[in-house]
């Protein structure tokens, strides 16, 4: 035990890890603050740089430059009312009113402290939740797995929209395309249609790249608002006045930073709904629920610790059975794969200097994310007049050439533009991109254990309750599909 | 371009049934209830399932007049002929690269990728290709060298270093 902790000490502190660390850090404050550029958009963009790195430095190069860029996303949002990612949308208004009152150093400093506090809050239920669930999923067959992933899909439908009939049509665009190729139970060709690229099925990483970069790049270059301003004001000393509002608000960061982890931790869900979900509480909780959206600072501090949280949360389910917490541990699974770090709990027993590591890793980051910060909010309005005309190019060559590395093959280019293609017009239709990642991520253990379920029963679907877990878990999974149904009609009944 | 919620409807129709025609094709493993085309064919169940309910809801939010009245309905942009030529170039640079990148080779495929990105989202007209070389170069650096990425060089090839 004392020994893997030494490991892991030796791994992280090694000087190459701490360069990674602190030039992940540097792109990850610039891709948050840049807006349209976002911390999904920064892992997808890292990937094909990680490919030729250890395994550690990989994983550090990608929970530091997440964490960071959660963080910086406030910048804009507060100076310029764009938020940098998706993240910071929730409080945006809120933030925005703050520094044309001339509290942009207040607004920007609540956002650095608090987003440090939660995602160390985080980190220590990471720490102490995922060993023991792992010692917990050491007993699970392929039926309790079955159960998981698929309760795991579910909540992805539920949690990332409002509208769960399109949220299904997107999960299972993504389960079908994960069908592709050689790698099903049978080992046979499927939808290949004679192609020998598709034979290894469609790239997992030139696809996240088109996602969530090319995606963004096109809504960009079809982008009719107007250039947007930035608040002239100076920024004084953001860390004035912090600890007055840690003792002042202490109920709103533990809620905002309990829940913010749990959000996370449900597969689908990540920092972003984390956000919302946690500045409607605080509104709903507040003793002067009419200050907010006037320049208010209490519901940032909240909802500030409850995003970067998320991003530590979400590593739980990714770590311990495979599942991603959000789009950015969809896309880190794939490269724990590539890394022989297979996630599962037998991660757990057989490696722990690894998990210890990344332990590690998020409490670095997230220290480390105060001065550098400090920092980056220094040179943020030098940061917001990178001409985003000659930035965005540049990234799009840059993805090109990223997800020509992973394979060395033009035909993963242009998965990654029809990718990038599908990902903008389905969400311009409304359908929700989150559960199609997931389905994709997912679908090969999905039908893995289903199918190896089948052959054990004998095509006895009773035997997938058969198990004391695993008929906890389908009933979970089926109350997560029936309940908003039921609920529906309760309330209809009820006449409200 | 959004489309309505009945024509995406029947759009997801048309695909599952030719994914169900499809993997009757797959073949089948002897001793065994479950094959190769199981799990395809459920979720094709599935997708047909939702595409028949998004056709009544489609139906229904047209009849209404309310959100999507019309089948298809094109986005703001595409009446802004700045807009839709930055839309053309950005599909059509990334077609240029993957058809040409072995032959041309990436410094100048780059090159010529970048340039026309930059003319269309409005950069100075002196700094283009001046702009668009040295980016280039300087990702080309990165990858080939640093990362040992094997990027084609195509005609450059006698320069190669």
């Amino acid at each position: 035990m004392s020994s893997a902790w030494a490991q892991a000490f030796t791994m992280v502190l090694d000087p190459y890890n701490i360069v990674v660390m602190l030039a992940a850090s540097l792109f990850g404050l610039f891709v948050g603050a840049v807006p349209g550029l976002t911390a999904t958009m920064a892992t997808a963009l890292l990937v094909p740089v990680t490919f030729f790195m250890a395994p550690i430095p990989a994983i550090a190069a990608i929970v530091t430059a997440t964490a960071m860029a959660i963080f910086s996303g406030d910048i804009p949002g507060c100076l310029m009312r764009m938020p940098g990612t998706p993240a910071s949308a929730a409080y945006t208004d809120e933030a925005y009113a703050m520094a044309k009152k001339g509290q942009a150093e207040i607004a920007l400093g609540a956002g650095l402290v608090f987003s440090a506090i939660g995602g160390l809050f985080g980190t220590a239920v990471l720490i102490v939740a995922a060993p023991s669930l792992a010692e917990f999923a050491l007993k699970f067959s392929s039926f309790e797995y079955f159960w998981l992933v698929l309760m795991g899909l579910t909540c992805a439908v539920f949690m990332t929209s409002d509208r769960p009939l399109k949220g299904f049509v997107s999960l299972l665009l993504g389960l079908l395309v994960a069908c592709v190729g050689l790698g099903n139970p049978a080992g046979f060709p499927r939808f290949t249609f004679g192609s020998v690229e598709m034979m290894g099925g469609i790239g997992m990483i030139p696809m996240m790249i088109g996602m969530f970069a090319i995606s963004e790049i096109i809504r960009y270059a079809v982008d009719t608002h107007p250039q947007l301003k930035i608040v002239d004001q100076p920024i004084g000393n953001v860390f004035k006045g912090m600890w007055r509002l840690t003792k002042k608000y202490p109920m709103q960061i533990l809620r905002g930073s309990a829940l913010g982890t749990l959000v996370g931790a449900l597969p689908g869900a990540g920092a972003d709904i984390a956000a919302w979900m946690s500045y409607a509480i605080s509104k709903k909780m507040s003793k002067e629920p009419e200050k907010f959206g006037t320049g208010h600072v209490e519901g940032i501090v909240e909802s500030g610790s409850a995003n970067n949280s998320a991003l530590a949360g979400a590593w739980i389910p990714a770590l311990v059975f495979g599942i991603p917490g959000d789009s950015i541990t969809a896309i880190v699974i794939g490269v724990l794969y590539m890394k022989n770090m297979n996630p599962g709990p037998s991660l757990f027993t057989n490696n722990p200097q690894n998990i210890y590591a990344v332990y590690l890793l998020f409490i670095i980051a997230n220290l480390i994310m105060i001065p550098l910060g400090w920092w980056c909010i220094k040179v943020s309005k030098q940061i917001l007049r990178v001409p985003r005309s000659v930035l965005m190019p540049t990234i799009m060559l840059f993805c090109v050439v990223g997800s020509f590395a992973i394979n060395n093959t033009p035909f993963d280019v242009a998965v990654m533009l029809i990718a990038g293609l599908v990902a903008y017009v389905i969400e311009d239709n409304g359908f929700p991109v989150a559960p199609a990642i997931l389905g994709v991520v997912l679908g090969g253990m999905l039908e893995e254990n289903f199918i190896t379920s089948m052959i054990k029963s004998d095509g006895n679907l009773l035997a997938f309750v058969d198990r004391p877990i695993a008929a906890t878990l389908g009933g979970l999974t089926f109350a997560v599909w029936f309940l908003p149904l039921l609920m529906r009609r309760l309330r209809r009944l009820a006449g409200v | 371009m959004k489309l309505n919620d009945a024509v995406w409807g029947a759009l997801l129709i048309f695909f599952s049934a030719a994914i169900l025609v499809h993997v009757q094709g797959f073949p089948t493993i002897p001793g065994q209830k479950v094959g190769p085309a199981l799990f395809p064919g459920l979720l094709a169940v599935g997708l047909a399932v939702c595409a028949v309910m998004l056709i009544v809801k489609g139906v229904a939010s047209r009849a209404e007049g309310g959100e999507r009245a019309h089948w298809v309905e094109l986005d703001g942009w595409t009446r802004s002929r700045r807009h839709r030529r930055a839309f053309v170039v950005v599909v059509g640079v990334n077609l240029f690269y993957i058809l040409l990148v072995d032959q041309l080779g990436f410094i100048l495929t780059g090159t010529v990728y970048l340039a026309l990105l930059f003319i269309v989202f409005g950069v100075r007209k002196r700094v283009v290709v001046p702009l668009a070389l040295v980016l280039t170069l300087g990702i080309h650096y990165a990858f080939y060298k640093l990362l040992k990425v094997p990027l084609p060089w195509g005609v450059l090839q006698g320069i190669a270093w």
